[in-house]
């Protein structure tokens, strides 16, 4: 058990209050601090506050991009209501329990899994501490069994700790060490082989989009709160107050979408924020922003649905409403981050889209990818910025809003510029935007705002390929299911099917060419989603983007998708 | 100097003119909000900002047609949305004059919620009821200001529902700004929106703008509105009795008020580097200043 490994994954869990959160944090801190990458997931009981919590982390030395398939260790801060959670930590006999025998027998549900269980006097050691805390031991054990060094720890503590004064950093850094030492007796490890040190990232999914939105430069956000989607809005209410730019708290998400459709219409770069519920809400104003041509952001972290569904878990079934949501013949672009390290780029690129298409651009995220916190490698990659046609090719009345050209794009300049008053409407309009119900308009202007979109060169942000790209297995996925399918390639490669990845960002319109030529050469081909329906699947086979004999692997929230399972389901249909 | 005499930008001699398009109304001859659309030129006029600096909003109804009928930039959104939309632009462009108009069902009915946080919020809007108690149209059902005993084919006998009344609810969720015009009095329409417009914060008219094609009997309305018969104040709660205990056809300036209109937007350093700072850890994160710039470039995604 004491050779160096590449991974090790551990849940922190304790009741309310204990701070198992607070423990993993400090964690997955002192994990970047010793050169290591992680990933944390939050689990919390159905309790608005105070119920159970846990905190799972997988620390390595190679990027994190996916939750693990089993944990290697738990350690429970008490028992009390954390049985609840055992199905979404999955233990077995090479796992160890570390639990305080005060607190009684490890419950049935837990202990089923065959699991060793490390007795340790939890409390005892927290209460020899001045002012130490159960977390804080619980943090302890966590570092010495991952073998993080103690000059990494101590800073992660001091670091997060610090605000709170020298006498709570001495009793946290007390706790932690005596924890530490408490463990170390065990002669029990599982440490990490050593990390490389370098400056990298600590986020979650939600705060790099935040990110890429100032980055992007949105300055106007109007937003009604929705799990898993507010931290995004709260992020960037933070932020602006320091970096300029506003967030209005909108009275429902149709208040949000319009008053997105009236700043962007009045110059400035906008951004609406919400979930599957207050997306459906959206759906006739989006409509109304593709007629009118108007530019704006439209974020959905995906979450659990139908209707109210399980707001704190994830799943991608909105892509079927992101895709066509509203009245009539509306096309959009959709785009997902792949992955959480990705969010700052495509969430940047997303606005430059929006603004030189004067379109809402959909961003696809989802609870998976938004809610975790992981440790990346700071993100190099900037898109080339675009900007909005603001100059009338003519003023007075010779100025077409919506003139037709070969790119689709006319000019669109904002109130106050002189000479070039025009009127947005949802009515079908002319070149001129006055209303008018003639067929040959009407269909003139579809064709225009589609034209706009497939003519536009969506570059290397179409996607990307993992893995051998001559693999004759290609896994086919977007958003949080990237990650777990990369994972599972990556071990299928090593165990002799070679097997590459083609992460999908635009999912629409469709990078036909590009994802052909991604997708060529391979023997087979399974499109992985989570979610009930196959809409990803259903979505490229409807537009003729598949291969005759493509498969779909469909499979809804709200547990998150295992690269175990994608490599069971793989040889599970190659023995069939 | 009174805030009602704030001066506005570089005003200029315009006149009722340069605020009339070249789209021909849609509205049936004798429509009340051709009085409306007339009183809003000679207003804008009046206020001397020109065409290019004034947004007009609206929604869906036969009244949210007007903006096209200005020369005026203008957003004609989807029905019951109109505030939000001209929420955003005047918090986006405070240097603009924003002018939201549509009818009662627009504005009561499917979009009552944005009313009354619009006039909770107190942005400095303007806001312009066409109300003709029904919708016109949709050819013709009652509205939630119609009597309760209008008989009509949505509602056989009337729908047996008392209306409700909008400045009642404007002034009791805040609004800056209470009156009530009558459309085919075009002058003192024209300054009462000069007024209105002036007056910081939200400011709404709710004017009886009768509907010749499906309630003919609003015609009546020239005879029965009661002019000049109330006093502006600046006690809510007065001004709050006047309206309930009013005809609900008298015109005038209800209610003007001086509470304090929604904050500004944060003027912050714009450099979003300097935030992307806070992410940093491991390495030498600690010692690194917060330079911005330092990830940029790269390939083109
Ligand atoms: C979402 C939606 N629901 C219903 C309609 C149909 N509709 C159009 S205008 C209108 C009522 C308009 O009444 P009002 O605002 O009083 O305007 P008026 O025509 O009387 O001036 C309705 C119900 C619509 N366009 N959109
Ligand atoms: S139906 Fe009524 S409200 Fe509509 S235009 Fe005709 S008169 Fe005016
Ligand atoms: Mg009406």
């Amino acid at each position: 058990m004491s050779e160096a490994r590449k991974s090790v994954a551990i849940v922190i869990a304790g009741s309310g209050g204990t701070g198992a959160i607070t423990a993993g944090s400090a964690l997955l801190a002192a994990a970047a601090r010793d050169g290591h990458y992680g990933l944390m997931t939050k689990l919390s009981g159905a309790q608005v506050r105070g119920g159970e919590a846990a905190a799972l982390i997988e620390l390595g030395v190679d990027p994190i991009e996916a939750q693990p398939d089993r944990f290697d260790c738990l350690i429970a801060l008490d028992w009390q209501d954390v049985h609840r959670f055992a199905p979404e930590i999955p233990l077995d006999g090479d796992s160890i329990i570390v639990c305080d025998p005060k607190n009684g027998a490890v419950p049935e549900a837990i202990a089923r899994s065959g699991a060793r269980v490390v007795e340790l006097p939890i409390a005892q050691i927290a209460a020899s501490v001045e002012g130490g805390r159960l977390n804080m031991v619980g943090f302890g054990i966590a570092a010495e069994l991952a073998g993080l060094e103690p000059e990494a720890v101590d800073d992660a503590i001091r670091a997060m700790i610090g605000s709170k004064g020298e006498k709570a950093v001495t009793a946290s850094l007390g706790a932690d060490a005596a924890g530490r030492a408490a463990f170390a007796a065990t002669g029990v490890s599982m440490a990490l082989a050593p990390g490389r040190k370098a400056e990298r990232w600590m986020l979650s999914g939600n705060e790099a989009v935040g990110l890429g939105a100032l980055r992007g430069g949105i300055t106007f956000v109007a937003a009604y709160p929705i799990t898993p989607a507010t931290e995004i809005t709260e992020w960037l209410a933070v932020q602006m107050q320091e970096h300029g730019g506003r967030v209005v708290l909108a009275e429902d998400e149709i208040a949000a979408i319009n008053m997105c459709c009236g700043s962007a219409y009045a110059g400035a770069p906008t951004m609406t924020i919400t979930s599957g519920p207050g997306l459906a809400l959206k759906v006739e104003t989006i409509g109304l922003a593709i007629a009118a041509e108007i530019p704006m952001v439209i974020v959905d972290v995906m979450r659990v649905g139908p209707s109210t569904g399980i707001p704190t878990k994830s799943d991608q079934g909105d892509l079927d409403i992101a895709l066509r949501g509203t009245p009539g013949d509306a096309p959009r672009v959709v785009i997902a981050p792949i992955s959480i390290a990705d969010c700052p780029a495509t969430t940047e690129r997303a606005v430059h889209i929006a603004e030189a298409l004067q379109t809402p651009v959909m961003l696809l995220s989802d609870q998976s990818i938004g809610q975790t916190q992981t440790i990346i490698d700071v993100p190099t990659e900037r898109p080339t910025p675009l900007k909005r046609l603001t100059v009338p090719f003519a003023t007075g009345p010779d100025f077409r809003r919506y003139q037709l050209t070969d790119s689709g794009v006319s000019p669109m300049p904002a109130p106050g510029t002189p000479d070039c008053q025009w009127v947005a409407d949802g009515l079908s309009h002319a070149e001129s935007g006055h209303p008018s119900n003639s067929a040959a308009i009407h269909v003139a202007q579809l064709e225009k705002r589609k034209r706009k979109l497939e003519t536009f060169d969506f570059g290397d942000g179409w996607g990307d390929v993992f893995g051998p790209a001559d693999a004759p297995l290609a896994l086919l996925a977007f958003g949080s299911s990237v990650g777990p399918a990369k994972v599972a390639a990556a071990r299928l490669t090593e165990a002799g099917t070679p097997t590459r990845v083609v992460a999908l960002r635009v999912l629409s319109p469709i990078p036909k060419a590009k994802l052909s030529a991604a997708l060529a050469g391979a023997k087979r081909i399974v499109v992985v989603e989570q979610n009930h329906s196959a809409q990803l699947y259903r979505h490229l086979r409807g537009e003729k983007a598949l291969p005759h004999g493509s498969e779909s692997f469909a499979r809804p929230g709200p547990t998150p998708f295992r690269a175990a399972e994608i490599v069971a389901h793989l040889s599970q249909e190659v023995a069939a | 100097m009174t805030i009602h005499e704030q001066p506005h930008a570089c005003p200029q001699q315009l006149t009722l003119k340069d605020f009339k398009s070249s789209v021909e109304p849609i509205w049936c001859s004798g429509c009340g909000d051709f009085g409306v659309l007339q009183s809003l030129q000679r207003a804008l006029a009046e206020l001397g900002r020109p065409p290019h600096e004034v947004v007009v909003v609206s929604g869906i109804g036969c009244s949210s047609r007007l903006p096209a009928y200005t020369t005026a930039y203008g957003f004609h959104g989807v029905h019951g949305r109109a505030l939000p939309v001209a929420t955003g632009i005047k918090l986006a462009r405070p240097d603009l004059e924003v002018i939201t108009v549509g009818g009662d069902g627009d504005g009561y009915s499917i979009g009552g919620n944005h009313f009354l946080h619009a006039a909770r919020r107190n942005v400095d809007l303007t806001y312009i009821v066409m109300d003709n108690r029904v919708y016109g149209m949709t050819k013709g059902q009652p509205s939630p200001t119609t009597e309760a005993d209008w008989d009509s084919d949505a509602a056989p006998g009337g729908t047996g529902v008392k209306p409700f009344s909008p400045l009642a609810i404007a002034l009791a969720a805040g609004a800056n700004f209470v009156a009530r015009g009558f459309a085919l009095d075009v002058k003192p329409l024209a300054a009462m929106i000069v007024e209105a417009v002036r007056h910081p914060g939200f400011s709404f008219i709710e004017v009886l703008s009768p509907c010749i094609t499906f309630r003919p009997e609003e015609m009546e309305w020239k005879k029965s509105v009661e002019r000049g018969a109330i006093q502006p104040t600046s006690d809510r709660a007065m001004a709050t009795a006047a309206v309930l205990s009013d005809t609900e056809m008298s015109t005038g300036i209800f209610f003007k008020g001086d509470r304090g209109v929604y904050r500004e937007a944060p003027k912050g350093h714009g450099d979003a580097e300097k935030i992307a700072a806070q992410f940093r850890v491991g390495g030498n994160a600690h010692l690194a200043p917060v330079d911005s710039g330092c990830c940029g470039g790269g390939r083109t995604l």
